[in-house]
């Protein structure tokens, strides 16, 4: 089924502002929305980004001695916060997602425009409103779990617009989840299989069912700890009777899928890449599209192996651990596949590959710390240590993030008709890698050795290790340097791309640089084989 | 094609190599002083041997497919239109599921000999009083006999300081002395935020919650002054929350306690 747009009708195209301008208005073109999503998501990562250079700066010494101790915690609870929920989560699905996945079914535009542009006009007040709240009576400072009795004891206003922001930023998400599931269910092109979609439609509908699912349990915890905080009852309040522990329950059947959420529809946008820069076709289709379903019905039951010390019976425990160790099945195939689908490719080595590259490398060294912690007993040692930081930082920067990058490499050019410049996007690729490992890969060994997370002091035999780690963040807060000016350059006086700089099969690349309104000018193109890449070539042979 | 094989097999037991000898040659974890420790650290050893191998095995894989396969300068149109290979696929599925299974049960193993898995609700002297439930995390012999002896200590936590209970000599000390080689069995509860006790010389850890008493046993094998670290963000100061542990010479421990020990009030 096809909707046609009639634009006088449904769009007011007269009444929306042209140029610049469309990216501060109500605008309902996925397009729009998709680059308001990316460029909000990346104001955002710079401050969680400064921010997190304010804690490395803290780390750099042994004692607390750069910011006031409360400070220190509401700086990592609005690292932690802003970092998920304001740029990886509504960048890896909402800009990408709104951009792409309208061309890769067929479609004019998501099933629900005005619902689209509500969800992304829900991130930046709650943001500004996250952000602002350090000036009110000091921001929270729970951190980003907000683990009950600590966020109803420290300072209420705080909490309580952490609260809000997150309830806020949570609707935006279940917006864009059901849009995304009524935009590839009912919106494909005729003539177009489920089973022949983009990778990425399936990440991303795999994504949007765990939004949809897991969001609403987060929504209703936050709301019951407000309750507990405003109007003292006495959910999680040990003092009135209340279960800390139902509290971690509740909070991890969603934030464990929020990984999920979070590394999904990178695992789509890396199976768009590199089929395309490599030429060849997306190795195993069916067993990614599996391993996609494997990983959503799999994660939503692994939460409480983020509670392995709070106190679950041990067979809860037995449970969680071969649970959660199983999702490196699935995950394991889809790492074997891209390495298959690189192999006897023509690989160009540009900023897409090498960012794309520098995910596998990354997340397989955090999957495999992510199977040991896994494991009850390895998990009872490092549990709440640097080792789970630099864990997650393996998992969420240097899989998620760098994929984020390889994909703004990969589709810049599709939606400002320019080329980012090439020598500048590998300097921005390789002080990146050196900086994420030269900053992560030792908070292994802290965490091992002693010490906690959530610290702003530790003892001095831990202070030259924190300082290679700090060098690393350094670096990564300059990488961000290269790819600002090329990002600047490039819109200013880039090299042109044509319609498709990438020779790529998907339908995006199948109509103009930047693409009309309306997607194509024509009708839909029909693309049964958006990876039959090597067919054209093996015929002529 | 022959070449080829011998060259990939060359290759394999090189990463084989290389994983074994940092796996038996590289330490990253402190000090062993519990009877946990070593069974930890065997497990740790093996989880480190295999995710090195599957580590160095894709880095090379991603590494030498960017190099050899990359497109030169004058070549045109695409690489193979190879779109899958079900025994491939097959086999990367069965593999690393029997890895898994594997690791699970082994650890399994491991949980069980640390004493992870017994059943939490035989008599224990701290528990016959009372019947509500207690959560416990590890703790090692199920023999009664032993629990008898075993030297009762209550810890409770509060911002930001652990104070230990020791109800046979009626006195409180923030200072966790033990003696060596004896099993100690802590009941512990937190007087307001969630706590953690984390000795990482013992590879033991156990939140430490508010209305919810949690159980923690070890033995600990090793004589010396270890750090006590709370483990979970308790407030400001969470990083200050220390205390130590002395485990000691069981002389030298009877000594310390008959010097704090008060006499019993009879009333």
């Amino acid at each position: 089924m096809t909707i046609s747009i009639d634009p006088q009708k449904t769009n007011n195209e007269s009444l929306q502002p042209k140029g610049w301008l469309r990216y501060f208005s109500f605008s309902l073109d996925h397009k729009v929305i998709g680059i308001q999503y990316l460029v909000c998501g990346f104001l955002f990562y710079l401050i969680g980004g400064t921010l997190a250079s304010a804690i490395r700066i803290e780390l750099a010494s042994p004692m607390s001695d750069f910011m006031p101790r409360d400070v220190y915690n509401q700086v990592l609870t609005l690292h932690g916060t802003i970092m998920i929920f304001l740029w990886i989560v509504p960048v890896v699905n909402g800009a990408f997602g709104n951009y792409l996945i309208p061309f890769y079914v067929g479609a004019r535009d998501m099933a629900f425009p005005r619902l689209n542009a509500v969800a992304f006009w829900l991130i930046p007040p709650s943001g500004l409103m996250l952000v602002a709240s350090y000036f009110v009576e000091g921001a929270a400072q729970a951190g980003w779990t907000a683990y009950p009795p600590l966020s109803i004891t420290t300072p209420q206003s705080g909490q309580i617009i952490w609260i809000l922001s997150v309830l806020l930023l949570g609707g935006s998400s279940i917006f864009g989840g059901i849009n995304f599931i009524a935009t590839i269910i009912k919106l494909r092109r005729p003539g177009l299989k489920l089973m022949q979609l983009p990778m990425y439609c399936w990440a991303m509908l795999g994504t949007s069912l765990l939004v949809v699912l897991s969001t609403p349990v987060l929504a209703g915890t936050l709301i019951l700890l407000s309750f507990d905080i405003i109007a003292h009852t006495g959910f999680f309040n040990p003092v009135l009777g209340g279960n800390v522990v139902v509290y971690q329950h509740l909070f991890w059947f969603y934030s464990h899928p929020a990984v999920y959420i979070m590394v999904l529809p990178a695992f789509g946008l890396v199976s768009e890449i590199l089929p395309i820069h490599a030429r060849k076709p997306l190795f195993g289709y069916t067993t990614m599209v599996f391993s996609i379903m494997g990983i959503v019905v799999l994660g939503l039951v692994v939460w409480a192996h983020h509670m392995f010390t709070s106190g679950t019976p041990p067979w809860m425990r037995l449970f969680f651990t071969i649970a959660t160790a199983f999702i490196a099945v699935p995950t394991g195939i889809k790492f074997f596949n891209w390495v298959a689908t690189l192999w006897g490719g023509k690989i160009s080595i540009n900023s897409a590959m090498l960012f794309s590259c520098g995910f596998i490398i990354n997340f397989v060294f955090g999957g495999i710390t992510g199977v040991a912690l896994a494991q009850v007993p390895f998990d009872i040692h490092v549990h709440d240590t640097y080792f789970v930081v630099a864990h997650f930082h393996y998992i969420v920067y240097g899989g998620t993030v760098f994929i984020i990058f390889s994909s703004i490499y990969h589709w810049f050019p599709k939606a400002t008709g320019k080329m980012l410049n090439e020598k500048l996007g590998i300097l921005h690729f390789i002080i990146t890698f050196i900086g994420f490992n030269l900053c992560f890969a030792p908070q292994h060994w802290l965490g091992l050795n002693g010490m906690p997370r959530r610290v702003a002091e530790y003892d001095p035999q831990f202070q030259f290790v924190n300082q290679i780690s700090s060098l690393g963040a350094l670096l990564m807060a300059i990488s961000t340097i290269p790819f600002l000016i090329n990002v600047f350059l490039s819109l200013r006086n880039g090299k042109d791309a044509g319609d498709n700089p990438w020779n790529a099969l998907t339908p995006e690349w199948l109509t103009s640089s930047p693409p009309p309104v309306e997607n194509w000018e024509g009708e839909a193109p029909l693309v049964p084989e958006p990876y039959g890449y090597g067919k054209e070539f093996s015929e002529q042979k | 094609m022959l070449n080829k094989n011998i060259y990939l097999i060359l290759i394999i037991s090189l990463v084989f190599a290389i994983s074994f000898w940092i796996g038996f040659n590289v330490n990253l974890l402190p000090a062993e002083a519990s009877i946990n420790a070593p069974i930890y650290d065997e497990l740790f050893k093996i989880l480190f041997i295999i995710g090195l191998i599957i580590f160095i095995g894709m880095t090379i894989a991603v590494i030498y497919s960017l190099f050899k396969f990359r497109k030169r300068n004058d070549q045109i149109g695409d690489g193979i239109a190879l779109e899958g290979n079900l025994s491939l696929e097959i086999v990367w599925t069965i593999i690393p599921s029997i890895i898994v299974l594997l690791i699970g049960l082994y650890s399994y193993n491991i949980y069980d000999r640390m004493g992870g898995m017994k059943e939490l609700n035989h008599n224990h002297e701290m528990m016959t009083s009372n019947t509500e439930k207690i959560w416990a995390g590890i703790s090692q012999n199920s023999d009664n006999e032993i629990a008898i002896n075993n030297l009762s200590i209550e810890v409770s936590a509060m911002q930001f300081a652990f104070l230990f209970n020791y109800p046979k000599g009626n006195f409180i000390s923030g200072e966790l002395h033990v003696p060596v080689d004896q099993k100690v069995s802590m009941k512990m509860e937190s007087k307001d935020v969630i706590h953690a006790f984390w000795v990482p010389e013992f590879r033991i850890k156990q939140d430490i919650i508010p209305g919810q008493p949690t159980i923690l046993n070890f033995t600990p094998t090793k004589v010396g002054k270890y750090p006590i670290i709370c483990a979970e963000l308790c407030g400001p100061y969470h990083g200050g929350m220390r205390a130590s542990i002395i485990v000691e010479k069981e002389s030298d421990y009877n000594e310390w306690f008959n010097k704090n020990k008060k006499p019993e009030v009879n009333l």
